[in-house]
């Protein structure tokens, strides 16, 4: 089967620092990948690199999606090709509320318009999955959220977007026992799709209990240093990162 | 309906001056009192009207240009004096000789092809008409006077605009508030009784629909005791102008206990010099709010004034400020504690992009006998791109040590984090910076009756337009 996302000896730098350094990556459709490595290694910059964040500055290499370069495609375009980054710090945006964002952002990705009062109900549904009340819709986006809250929200929004591809970028970082559970069981319904394809990126595993991963990958001082299927997430349970550092 | 509608004046008979071939009023260059006279017998003045515009105009030669604001001296005096002259009030001039700026945005804020053409002066004014009376009718049967100025005069409430007209605003003021006073011309005047709300906010679409006729306007508002009034200057669009000076005067009196709200959006040509004088005076237990948003011109003179004169008065002031390219905005708002327990607060908001200058300018004076009043003041300055300018002046002058006085300023820019996070969901960078910037003036939106929010959102939109490379 043909890679869904397929990154080829992609090196990133930022800020002229170099972060990533010849990184292969291929995604298969349909399947839950986990990328892991300690602090610093380079996981969330590989995340952003994929939605296109300006900040990193692809040196060399390439990055295919679905069959088309993604290094010529700007942000939204990645966006409405099927591309979702769930951010691990999703900022604040004063005075757009969260349903005119999803609203607009539905609309966009999906080239179509929606009935204001049909699409809130589709919301209402999903709100519900994620203990979010419906309040939360006319708020500004993500503005007095707390770190949990935030982290539903792009829940909602991947739920509601239903991308191609969803990187979830420490989406379990900061949160309590509960919402990592109400976040999961999120996860776990949009991977229910068969179309759907998961990036994972985490440096705890507590998120991936409730969830059937079929490859990881670990990435230490900005390189992918090995691959495996879902075994190895136990394996770093019990050893930690340190046997992948300091190679050199 | 009798007689002739206000309306109709301004586009028709107003201005029934000498014309020469080309339907223009010749006037000599300079201002001189051979033409105040000429006005002042063409507007049929009262006696005292016209004492009072020849000492303006004495005055206005006495003053000097203000110094300490934006650059004004690309303004032709003689140009003024052009102006004076109704050159397209009463005229048919084609919607064709609209700058083809203007045009655009009128189109693209999707204004009623009637609204444009009464606009540009060829009749159809039929629609704002009606609207303006449907409003005059209703507040009317409250004993509410909302009339222009000049047939005021000449009304039972003569008496009240000798008393009241450049009493708050001298034509001593400065430079321009004496040119004012010297050829004022149009505007509003409105009485509301004792004890009486106007529920719905009175507007002065009349404006809009008169171009030549608003440079020199005068609003005159008086609010007697408990009485209340929204009051939103005719700006439902921008307007299209002949001339390049905009010299207008706001004057409103706020008696014991009243409310008034007083709603402005301006979106000037950007070749206007925008001098206008907006002044409130406040009597015990009264409220005035200011809603203000600046989107044109080319150099803007702003800063409505209030002074709090009577016990636990207060004022509240919200306004947005826009510079684009070639745009010097200076705005911003003064206010005056002269009595005890008055109070202030002050949100202002800028914005400043291709290069605009966007200036916030306020003084806040607490006299000696305002103990227990307080101010709050809340700038907030939003930089587009690294050309642009923003810069905040506040004044505090504080005489009374029993005062409670804060001011919060926060200059800056959109982050690329932020237009990242946006255009991950799939909005471009120009959807994504033109949302940013929208929900930054939100909160001067909210306070606006929902179509002049929907007009500032538009009016947004259309300044975004193509700022992305």
């Amino acid at each position: 089967m043909s890679a869904l996302l397929s990154v080829c000896n992609l090196s990133v730098q930022i800020n002229e620092q170099p972060i990533l350094h010849h990184i292969h990556l291929e995604l298969a459709p349909g399947k839950v990948h986990v990328l892991m490595g300690p602090n610093g290694a380079g996981k969330s910059t590989l995340g952003n690199v994929i939605m296109g964040n300006p900040a990193c500055s692809v040196t060399e290499g390439s990055m295919f999606f679905n069959g088309s370069d993604l290094l010529g495609l700007s942000v939204d375009q990645r966006a409405k090709a099927g591309i979702f980054l769930s951010f691990q710090n999703p900022l604040e945006v004063p005075g757009i509320s969260l349903f005119s964002f999803l609203k607009s952002a539905y609309e966009l990705t999906r080239d179509t318009h929606v009935r204001l009062w049909q699409f809130r109900k589709q919301l209402s549904a999903t709100l519900g999955d994620l203990a979010l009340d419906e309040s939360y819709l006319d708020r500004d986006l993500n503005v007095g959220f707390s770190g949990g809250e935030k982290k539903k929200a792009e829940i909602l929004q991947m739920l509601t977007l239903s991308p191609k591809l969803a990187i979830l970028d420490e989406t379990d970082s900061g949160l309590d026992v509960d919402a990592v559970r109400t976040v999961s069981h999120g996860i776990a319904r949009y991977m229910e799709d068969a179309g759907h394809t998961l990036l994972i990126i985490t440096h705890s595993t507590r998120i991936l209990e409730s969830l059937h991963v079929d490859r990881v990958h670990i990435l230490a001082e900005g390189h992918i240093v090995h691959e495996g299927d879902a075994s190895l997430i136990d394996d770093v349970n019990a050893h930690g990162f340190e046997r992948y550092l300091s190679r050199e | 309906m009798n007689g002739k509608t206000y309306l109709d004046e301004i586009s028709h008979s107003r201005y029934d001056f000498r014309y020469d071939e080309d339907g223009y009023f010749k006037v000599d260059q300079g201002l001189n009192e051979d033409i105040i006279l000429e006005i002042s017998r063409e507007k049929n003045d009262p006696e005292w009207m016209r004492e009072f515009r020849l000492r303006s105009l004495e005055q206005y030669h006495r003053l000097s240009v203000p110094d300490w604001g934006p650059d004004i001296s690309g303004l032709n005096i003689d140009n003024i004096v052009t102006y004076v002259r109704p050159k397209n009030a009463g005229m048919t001039p084609k919607w064709s000789d609209v700058p083809s700026e203007i045009r655009e945005t009128f189109e693209r804020l999707g204004i009623p092809q009637a609204e444009r053409e009464s606009l540009a002066g060829v009749g159809a004014q039929y629609d704002s008409e009606l609207v303006y009376h449907n409003v005059r009718e209703e507040v009317a049967a409250q004993g509410v006077i909302y009339t222009d100025l000049e047939s005021a005069l000449h009304g039972p409430c003569a008496e009240m605009i000798r008393t009241h007209f450049m009493h708050l605003v001298p034509s001593t003021d400065h430079k321009f508030a004496a040119l004012h006073g010297a050829v004022w011309s149009g505007g509003s005047f409105v009485y509301v009784p004792r004890g009486v709300s106007v529920e719905i906010p009175l507007q002065s679409y009349f404006r809009l629909n008169a171009p030549g006729a608003g440079q020199f306007e005068h609003t005159l508002i008086i609010v007697d005791e408990g009485a209340s009034l929204h009051f939103i200057e005719g700006c439902s669009a921008p307007k299209y102008n002949v001339a390049n000076l905009h010299a207008g005067c706001v004057e409103l009196y706020v008696e014991k206990n009243a409310h008034l709200r007083y709603s402005t959006i301006e979106n000037w040509s950007k070749n206007m010099y925008n001098l206008n004088t907006k002044r409130a005076i406040v009597r015990e237990g009264g409220v005035m709010e200011w809603v203000s948003g600046s989107f044109g011109s080319h150099v803007s003179y702003l800063y409505p004034t209030t002074i709090l004169a009577g016990a636990k008065a207060q004022m509240n002031y919200t306004g947005i400020t826009f510079a684009g390219a070639g745009q010097n905005l200076d705005t911003g708002m003064k206010v005056i504690h002269s009595a005890p327990d008055t109070a202030s607060v002050i949100h202002a908001k800028s914005i400043s992009k291709s290069g605009g200058i966007s200036t916030y300018r306020s003084a806040v004076t607490v006299n000696p006998g305002a103990a227990g009043s307080k101010s709050t003041a809340n700038c907030e300055s939003l930089m587009l791109d690294s050309d642009s300018r923003s810069d905040t002046i506040p004044v505090m002058d504080i005489r009374t040590a029993d005062a409670d006085i804060g001011h919060e300023a926060r200059i800056g820019r959109i982050s690329s984090e932020a237009i990242f996070y946006l255009m991950s969901r799939g909005l471009s960078e120009e959807e994504a910076r033109t949302r940013i910037v929208s929900g930054f003036a939100d909160s001067v939106s909210k306070e606006l009756p929902l179509e002049y929010a929907v007009e500032m959102n538009n009016l947004i939109r259309l300044e975004m337009k193509g700022t992305i490379g």
